[in-house]
């Protein structure tokens, strides 16, 4: 009689100096109206405090804006401490001004999909969607 | 998506089991993962939850509510770090609605609580109100439970205080901290959605704004005249017969959350309040209405499913022809239904 409630939770996270957080609410609104539950924590966001809170809120994804060009050491750093933190199956994912060698790079350290400007939400959201239920998250 | 039909699996009653035990011993993933479990209703949370209730902690647990924008994150955030300084660990649940349009929600409340991201004394977990119809989900009592059992002695819950949400936040909490803002008709609004009934402490923020004065001076009136929560004007009817302290009147404070101020006299407001109802029993008086509350809910869910079930089945189908047929009274059918199993009988887990 009880049925289960599975909702896709991504914690949305600007890390870094960079005071430009525009991109982070367009995400943020488009997250919510694809029907996720989205944790916002604002500007300035230590990678340390960013994983924090994606274990405390038990996220299945982590999406970072990064627009300061120090995603190459900001995004591995995030992935490092998830990993430290027993979180090695969370989805990092995000988007800024990251160029396509970069993306490469960062995808082989295990980061996933970037998104560049001009990039559609909804794709942000497709791929999200994509990666839960391949992932095996819908159905626990 | 849906539950598994049947009984309790190995692989659930371990989860559970690994769950509650890092609960215990304070895993912070643990209980993140636990809050999920519970909240998302999957396989095995009624064993997590018995589990982790089986450790018999104890905490005092404070609603903040109010209308959207008085400051209540802020306002949190600052009560948390007092608390921590006098040693006690706090365990905050941000509750925000969910869009009734598209399932999601936008849970910022962490954006105001930043003062508090590396303590590692706190754990703050947001929730959305999913479909709980602008009440408090069933869930969020379920998550508090699993905050005390973890061993947080202190506890906030925080909610936006429009339409339902306020009487959830007064069945939920021990104490309740009603935020106003000087803000034209905030006051008028509060009344109107209920919040004052609620109250057990009323604090006024951002009370460096000119017309602040004026807004304490209403509500002290307000109080005067035997409006609050614990001078028996309790406006709920589900909530009529909850005690609160004897001769305890709301007291109306001020705050600047944002610059710090008044927050140790709310500390110390929520200290007298609690002990209060301890000293008088009311506390224990009302943990039993509570539970009560909340037995009431889950039966009345059951029930509701079941009799779901029964109409799937076709059984009100064949009844209402019969009833329609003049064959059978409406009495009889229920009677006749009731009577039949089903609906009264078998067991709580999916």
């Amino acid at each position: 009689m009880t049925t289960t409630h599975r909702r896709i939770r991504v914690l949305v996270a600007k890390p870094g100096l960079d005071g430009h957080d525009r991109g982070a609410r367009v995400i943020v609104s488009a997250f919510r109206d694809a029907g996720f539950e989205v944790i916002y924590t604002g500007l300035h966001q230590t990678p340390e405090a960013i994983v924090e809170a994606a274990l405390q809120e038990d996220a299945d994804v982590v999406a970072l804006s990064i627009l300061s060009g120090a995603h190459m050491t900001l995004l591995p750093r995030v992935k490092a401490l998830l990993d430290k933190a027993g979180l090695a199956d969370v989805l990092v994912t995000g988007g800024g001004i990251i160029p396509d060698e970069d993306a490469e790079a960062l995808h082989a350290a295990g980061i996933g999909r970037l998104f560049g400007p001009g990039a559609r939400t909804g794709d942000a959201v497709a791929y999200i969607r994509t990666w839960f239920t391949s992932s095996g998250r819908a159905e626990t | 998506m849906a539950a598994v039909a049947g009984r309790k699996t190995a692989p659930e009653r371990e989860m559970a089991r690994a769950l509650a035990e890092g609960c215990g011993a304070g895993e912070r993933a643990a209980l993140a993962r636990a809050i999920s479990v519970v909240e998302d209703r999957r396989p095995g949370f009624r064993e997590l939850l018995r589990q982790v209730a089986a450790h018999g902690r104890r905490a005092h647990r404070t609603g903040i509510t109010g209308p959207p924008g008085a400051g209540k994150s802020t306002l949190a955030a600052a009560l948390a770090r007092v608390w921590r300084g006098a040693g006690e660990e706090v365990a905050i649940v941000a509750v925000d609605p969910t869009s009734p349009y598209s399932g999601g929600a936008l849970l910022g409340d962490r954006v105001r609580m930043a003062p508090l991201r590396l303590d590692r004394g706190v754990f703050i977990r947001s929730m959305a109100t999913r479909g709980a119809g602008g009440g408090l989900a069933e869930a969020v009592h379920d998550v508090i439970d699993l905050m005390e059992g973890s061993g947080f002695g202190r506890i906030l819950l925080e909610t936006v205080g429009v339409g339902q949400t306020e009487l959830g936040v007064a069945e939920a909490a021990d104490t309740v901290v009603v935020v106003l803002t000087p803000e034209s008709g905030d006051e008028v609004q509060a009344m109107k959605a209920g919040l004052a009934e609620v109250a057990d402490i009323f604090v006024v923020n951002k009370a460096d704004r000119q017309e602040a004065r004026a807004l304490v001076r209403r509500l002290r009136d307000a109080v005067g005249l035997g409006r609050g929560r614990s001078a028996g004007g309790r406006g709920a009817d589900a909530l009529a017969e909850e005690p609160g302290a004897p001769g305890w009147t709301p007291p109306v404070l001020t705050a600047v959350a944002t610059a710090g101020e008044g927050i140790i006299a709310l500390a110390d407001a929520i200290e007298d309040h609690r002990r209060g109802l301890a000293e008088s029993g009311a506390l224990e008086a009302r943990r039993i209405a509570r539970a009560e509350a909340r037995i009431r809910a889950e039966v009345r869910a059951a029930l509701e499913a079941r009799l779901g079930r029964v109409a799937g089945d076709g059984g009100f189908g064949e009844a209402a022809r019969m009833v329609a047929g003049g064959r059978e009274t409406v009495y009889e059918a229920a009677q006749r239904l009731l009577a039949g199993g089903g609906i009264l009988s078998g067991d709580l887990e999916p």
